[in-house]
C-alpha cells in the first residue's frame, strides 16, 4: 500500500521531481558501482602486491574529472527542474489559505466575493486540472505542508507568508502530513487532498458555502443547544449558529469529513463520542479539553447533532 | 625509560591530572559512555517504531528520546571523541612532550563531563529537552516550550562548545608551534592536518551556535525577542545561525575520520599515502566549502530561489574533495602490499557506506529532490550512512589500530572481525530500509504511524538491524575489557607504521619521548631541554626550526575547581539570571588561583634561563 509515496504522482510537479530522481539515481548508482569495483580491484591487486603505480596519477586525475563533469550535469538538471516547478500557469488559480496550528490545518477558501468564502479543516478538495495557489501561514510554531503525490514541502513559518502553487491532474485522494517537528502530536497532523472533477468540485464547494442545516429532531436540537451554550462554541465555529470560536477547526460541515483529529481516527459516531469525552486518550496533548462530565444522553445528542452537519 | 623525566612529567592526583594522554583517555572513555547511552535511546525508539500504532513509549518520552539521542551523539560523542583522539595523538605524532595549554585541556574535559552528566541527568528525571537537537524556535521558545527542558538543551550547547573551542585552540598551537625539529608543514602527518583543519573549523563554526543558544536562553529567561516574530524577531534567524554551525559540524566529525583513514590505509597497504599534497589540499577545500552550504537544510523554508541554487552547487561540489581522497586511497591500496587486519576492515566499510551516503547527499542537495525527501526517513538514512559510515566505522578502526599504543596490548582479531561483520550487516539492515520508508512518505520525529501507511514491515526490519548494532557494541566492550586485561603484548610498533607515535613505548611514558625526535637529518640533535623541569621545544610554524624552550605548568587542581564553578554558574543561570552575577565570583577566584605564579617554580625556570 502506497498511501504517501513520492512516486505515486498525480500532478506535474511531483512528476518532474520523480523524473529528476530517476536521472540522479541512475548516475549515482553507476558511480557507486564504479567506486566499489575500483576498491575491489585495488584490494585484489594490493593483496597480491602486483599493482603497479604506472598511470596511477592519470587514473586518479581522470576519475576526479569525470566526477566533476557528472556533478555539473546534476547541478544543471536540478536547477532546470527547479525552474520548471515554478512555471505552472496560475492565472485562474483557485486560492486557498492554509494555516498551520498545533495539530490541525485550518483551510480557508478565498474568493473576491466574501459571501463565497468558506472554511474547513484538514481536508482540502481541489478541482482536477486547475492550478491551486496555497497561501501558507502558521499560528504558533513552524509546520510544513507536504502532499508528496502533488509537490514537495513548503514550511509554514510564524510571521511569514509563503505560497505554493500546485495542480492535480488525476482525480483521487492524496494523503499528506506535517513534515516539520511541531511538538508532542507532530505524528498526528495529517491532511487529505481530494482531487475532484471540476463539476464535482463545484458541487462540493457550493455545499460547503451553505450554513449548517438546522437541527432536524429533538436529540439534534439538544446537541445544538449544548454546543452553542456550552464550552464547544468557545473554540469552534458553526456557520448559521451563534457558535463562532476561531481557535479550533470550523465544524460547519463536519459530517462531510472523513477523519477526526487531523487524520487521527475515522469520523464515525463511536469514535466521535470517544473524542468528545476524552480526546487525550486518542491524541494525548491535544488542545481540546476532555468532556467526561457530559451525561450519556448529552454526549449522544452532541454526536447526533455533529453527525447531521453534512 | 628515563626516571628523572618520569618524575618531572608524571601526574599527581586524580583531579589535578593534566597529562594529555590521561585527559584524552578519560575524554575517549567518557564520550564512548555517552555513545552507548545515546545508542540505548536509539534502540528504545526503534522498539517503539517496530510495529504500527505501538504504545510502548508515549509521544512525550519519545520526543525526549530523539532529542537527547541527537544532541548527545553530536555534542557529547562525535565531536568530543574526535577531539579526544587528537588530544592523545597530535602531540605524539608531532614529537612533542605535551599538548599546548595542558591545564586548559583538563578544564575542557571537566566542563564537557559535567555538561554531559547534566543532559542525561535531566533525561533520567523525565525533564529532558524535547524539541529536537536542532530546537527550532518558536517551538523551543518560551511560549511553546514552558518549563526548563529547552534551557538544559541550550546550556548543554554552551558547555560542550566551550570545551570544544578550548581543545581546538590547543591542537592548533600544538601542531603549529610544537612540532619536532625538521617536521616541516609538508611533512606533517595527514591525521595532524585533519585535526588542524577541524580545529580551525571549530573556531569559525562554534561562535555562531554559541550566540544562537545564548540568544535562545535570553529569549526564554529574560524576555528578549530574538526569535519572536510578533516583536520584530525572526524565527528563521535561528535556522541560519544553527546550520551555519550545524553543517560544518558534520565535517568536524568527518574530517578527523578522514585522518584515521589516511593513517590506517598506508600502514596496511605498506606504502606511503598516494598523493599527499592533493590529500592536504582536499582537506582544506572541504573546510572552506563546508561553510558554504548550510542553507541546504532550509530548502523548504521559503528563501530566494537563486540563493538556493548557489547552495545546491556548493553542496554537490563538496563531493569533489572527498572523491579526490577516495581515489587516492584506492591508488594507495592498488599499489601497496595489503595485509588484512581488523582496523583495515573497519576502514574499508567507509568505501561501501560513506560512498552510498555521499551519493544520497548529492540527491538531497538538489532543491527539487530535497523538497520531497527533506524531513523524511530518507534523510535519517542519509545522515546515518554519512556519520556512521564516514566517522564511526573509521573510529572503530582507529580504536583497533591505536589500542596497542594506548594500553600496550593488542585487541583480539577474532572478536574484532566478528564485531565488524555484525556491525556492518546490522547497519545495512537497520538503515537501508529507511531510504524506501522516506520515499514512501514516512516523516521524521513521529512517535507512531497508522497501520494503513504500509510502513510496518520496513520498520520492523530496521529495528532488527538496530538490535544487531547493539550486539556488536557489546562485543566491542567485551573485546576491550578482555584485551586490556590479557591481550597479547604489543611492543612499540606492532603494525609497522611510520608516524612518530609508534617511535616510543606502548603505552608512551608521561613525557612521550626520551629524546625529541628530529626529522630529515642524520644523527641526534641535542635540543638541550631540561629534564628536571617541564620544558618543551617550540619550533617555527612552517619549517619547524627550533625556536625556543618553553616552561610548561605543573599539575594542579584549579582547572577542576574552575570547571565546577563554571558548571554551577551555567546550571544556576537556568533558574535565575542572578546566577550569572554571583556565579562569576567563584570562577574569577578559581581562574586567578589557576594562574597564580608560585615562587619555587619561577625560581626553577629562572635558573634554567640562558643569558645571551
Amino acid at each position: 500500500m502506497r498511501v504517501q509515496n513520492m512516486f505515486s504522482v498525480a500532478g506535474p510537479q511531483a512528476e518532474r521531481i520523480a523524473e529528476l530522481w530517476w536521472i540522479t539515481f541512475a548516475i549515482c548508482l553507476v558511480v557507486f558501482a564504479a567506486v566499489l569495483v575500483a576498491t575491489g580491484l585495488a584490494l585484489w591487486k594490493g593483496r597480491k602486491g602486483t599493482g603497479s603505480g604506472h598511470g596511477a596519477h592519470l587514473a586518479v586525475a581522470s576519475a576526479v574529472g569525470v566526477s566533476t563533469v557528472l556533478l555539473l550535469f546534476l547541478i544543471v538538471a536540478s536547477v532546470a527542474t527547479d525552474r520548471a516547478l515554478a512555471q505552472i500557469d496560475a492565472s485562474d488559480a483557485l486560492k486557498i489559505e492554509v494555516v498551520g496550528n498545533r495539530w490541525w490545518w485550518d483551510i480557508r477558501y478565498q474568493d473576491p466575493d466574501p459571501s463565497r468564502r468558506f472554511t474547513t479543516a484538514n481536508e482540502i478538495a481541489i478541482p482536477v486540472g486547475r492550478a491551486v495557489e496555497l497561501t501558507l501561514r502558521a499560528n504558533d510554531v513552524i509546520h510544513s505542508f507536504w502532499v508528496p503525490a502533488l509537490h514537495g514541502k513548503k514550511d509554514l513559518i510564524p510571521g511569514r507568508t509563503a505560497t505554493l502553487t500546485l495542480r492535480a491532474d488525476k482525480p483521487g485522494t492524496y494523503r499528506g502530513q506535517c513534515a516539520e517537528f511541531c511538538g508532542v502530536q507532530h505524528a498526528k497532523m495529517a491532511l487529505f487532498v481530494y482531487a475532484l472533477p471540476a463539476q464535482e468540485y463545484e458541487a462540493w464547494a457550493e455545499q460547503q458555502r451553505r450554513p449548517a442545516p438546522p437541527p432536524a429532531d429533538g436529540p439534534q436540537q439538544l446537541g445544538h443547544d449544548l454546543f452553542v451554550k456550552g464550552t464547544c462554541a468557545m473554540c469552534h465555529a458553526i456557520q448559521g449558529t451563534p457558535a463562532n470560536g476561531r481557535r479550533a477547526p470550523d465544524l460547519t460541515h463536519f459530517a462531510s469529513r472523513k477523519t477526526i483529529g487531523a487524520g487521527t481516527v475515522p469520523n464515525d459516531p463511536q469514535q466521535l463520542a470517544v473524542w468528545i469525552s476524552d480526546p487525550h486518550a486518542v491524541k494525548p496533548g491535544v488542545n481540546m479539553p476532555a468532556h467526561a462530565f457530559l451525561k450519556r444522553e448529552e454526549l449522544a445528542a452532541l454526536v447526533a447533532y455533529l453527525g447531521s452537519l453534512k | 625509560m628515563n626516571p628523572l623525566l618520569e618524575r618531572t612529567w608524571r601526574d599527581t592526583g586524580f583531579f589535578s591530572a593534566i597529562n594529555h594522554k590521561t585527559i584524552a583517555l578519560r575524554y575517549i572513555v567518557t564520550s564512548f559512555a555517552f555513545f552507548v547511552a545515546a545508542g540505548i535511546l536509539a534502540a528504545l525508539m526503534r522498539l517503539q517504531l517496530a510495529v504500527p500504532e505501538n504504545d510502548f513509549i508515549g509521544p512525550d518520552l519519545y520526543n525526549q528520546l530523539f532529542t537527547v539521542h541527537g544532541t548527545a551523539m553530536m555534542f557529547l560523542f562525535a565531536v568530543p571523541v574526535m577531539e579526544a583522539m587528537g588530544v592523545y595523538l597530535v602531540p605524539l605524532m608531532v614529537g612533542a612532550r605535551s599538548i599546548a595549554f595542558p591545564r586548559m585541556n583538563a578544564f575542557s574535559y571537566w566542563v564537557f563531563l559535567f555538561g554531559g552528566v547534566m543532559l542525561f541527568g535531566v533525561l533520567a528525571l523525565n525533564i529532558g529537552p524535547d524539541t529536537g537537537w536542532f530546537s527550532y524556535p518558536p517551538l523551543a521558545g518560551p511560549e511553546h516550550s514552558p518549563g526548563k527542558r529547552v534551557d538544559f538543551y541550550a546550556q548543554l550547547i554552551t558547555f560542550t562548545e566551550l570545551a570544544a573551542l578550548l581543545v581546538a585552540i590547543e591542537i592548533i598551537a600544538t601542531a603549529f608551534k610544537m612540532r619536532a625539529p625538521g617536521m616541516t608543514l609538508a611533512r606533517m602527518p595527514l591525521f595532524v592536518w585533519a585535526m588542524v583543519v577541524t580545529s580551525f573549523m571549530i573556531l569559525f563554526a562554534m561562535p555562531a551556535v554559541m550566540f544562537a543558544s545564548t540568544a535562545l536562553i535570553a529569549d526564554r529567561l529574560v524576555g528578549t525577542h530574538f526569535y519572536n516574530p510578533a516583536e520584530g524577531g525572526d524565527a528563521v534567524l535561528w535556522q541560519h545561525l544553527f546550520w551555519f554551525f550545524g553543517h560544518p559540524e558534520v565535517y568536524l566529525i568527518f574530517i578527523p575520520a578522514l585522518g584515521f583513514m589516511s593513517s590506517i590505509i598506508p600502514t596496511f597497504a605498506r606504502r606511503p599515502i598516494f598523493g599527499y599534497p592533493a590529500m592536504v589540499l582536499a582537506l582544506i577545500a572541504t573546510a572552506f566549502l563546508g561553510f558554504g552550504l548550510w542553507v541546504h537544510h532550509m530548502f523548504a523554508a521559503h528563501l530566494p530561489e537563486l540563493g538556493k541554487s548557489f547552495f545546491t552547487a556548493a553542496s554537490m561540489l563538496i563531493a569533489i574533495p572527498t572523491a579526490i581522497q577516495i581515489f587516492c586511497w584506492i591508488a594507495t591500496l592498488w599499489t601497496g602490499r595489503i595485509v588484512f587486519r581488523t582496523p583495515l576492515l573497519f576502514v574499508l566499510a567507509f568505501f561501501f557506506i560513506l560512498v552510498a551516503g555521499g551519493l544520497t547527499g548529492i540527491m538531497v542537495a538538489s532543491v527539487p529532490l530535497d523538497l520531497q525527501l527533506h524531513d523524511t526517513y530518507f534523510v535519517v538514512a542519509h545522515l546515518h550512512y554519512v556519520l556512521i559510515g564516514g566517522a564511526v566505522f573509521p573510529l572503530f578502526g582507529a580504536w583497533y589500530y591505536w589500542f596497542p599504543k594506548f594500553t600496550g596490548r593488542m585487541m583480539s582479531e577474532r572478536l574484532g572481525q566478528w564485531q565488524f561483520w555484525i556491525a556492518f550487516i546490522g547497519f545495512e539492515v537497520a538503515f537501508f530500509p529507511m531510504h524506501t520508508l522516506g520515499m514512501d512518505g514516512m516523516t521524521r520525529r513521529i512517535h507512531t504511524y497508522p497501520e494503513a501507511m504500509g510502513w510496518g514491515a520496513a520498520n520492523f526490519i530496521s529495528t532488527v538491524g538496530a538490535l544487531m548494532i547493539a550486539a556488536s557494541g557489546v562485543l566491542f566492550i567485551v573485546n576491550v575489557v578482555r584485551s586490556y586485561r590479557r591481550g597479547a603484548p604489543a611492543g612499540d610498533n606492532p603494525w609497522g607504521a611510520d608516524t612518530l607515535e609508534w617511535a616510543t613505548s606502548s603505552p608512551p611514558p608521561s613525557y612521550n619521548f626520551d629524546r625529541i625526535p628530529v626529522l630529515g637529518s642524520e644523527g641526534v640533535v641535542v635540543t638541550g631541554l631540561a629534564e628536571k623541569s617541564r620544558e618543551v621545544l617550540i619550533t617555527t610554524v612552517v619549517d619547524a626550526m627550533p625556536d625556543h624552550r618553553l616552561a610548561f605548568p605543573n599539575p594542579t587542581i584549579w582547572p577542576f575547581l574552575s570547571a565546577v564553578a563554571v558548571t554551577v554558574m551555567f546550571i544556576g543561570s537556568i533558574f535565575t539570571p542572578w546566577a550569572v552575577v554571583w556565579g562569576s565570583i567563584p570562577i574569577v577566584v578559581g581562574v586567578t588561583l589557576w594562574f597564580w605564579p608560585r615562587k619555587d617554580e619561577t625560581r626553577e625556570h629562572l635558573a634554567l634561563e640562558k643569558r645571551p
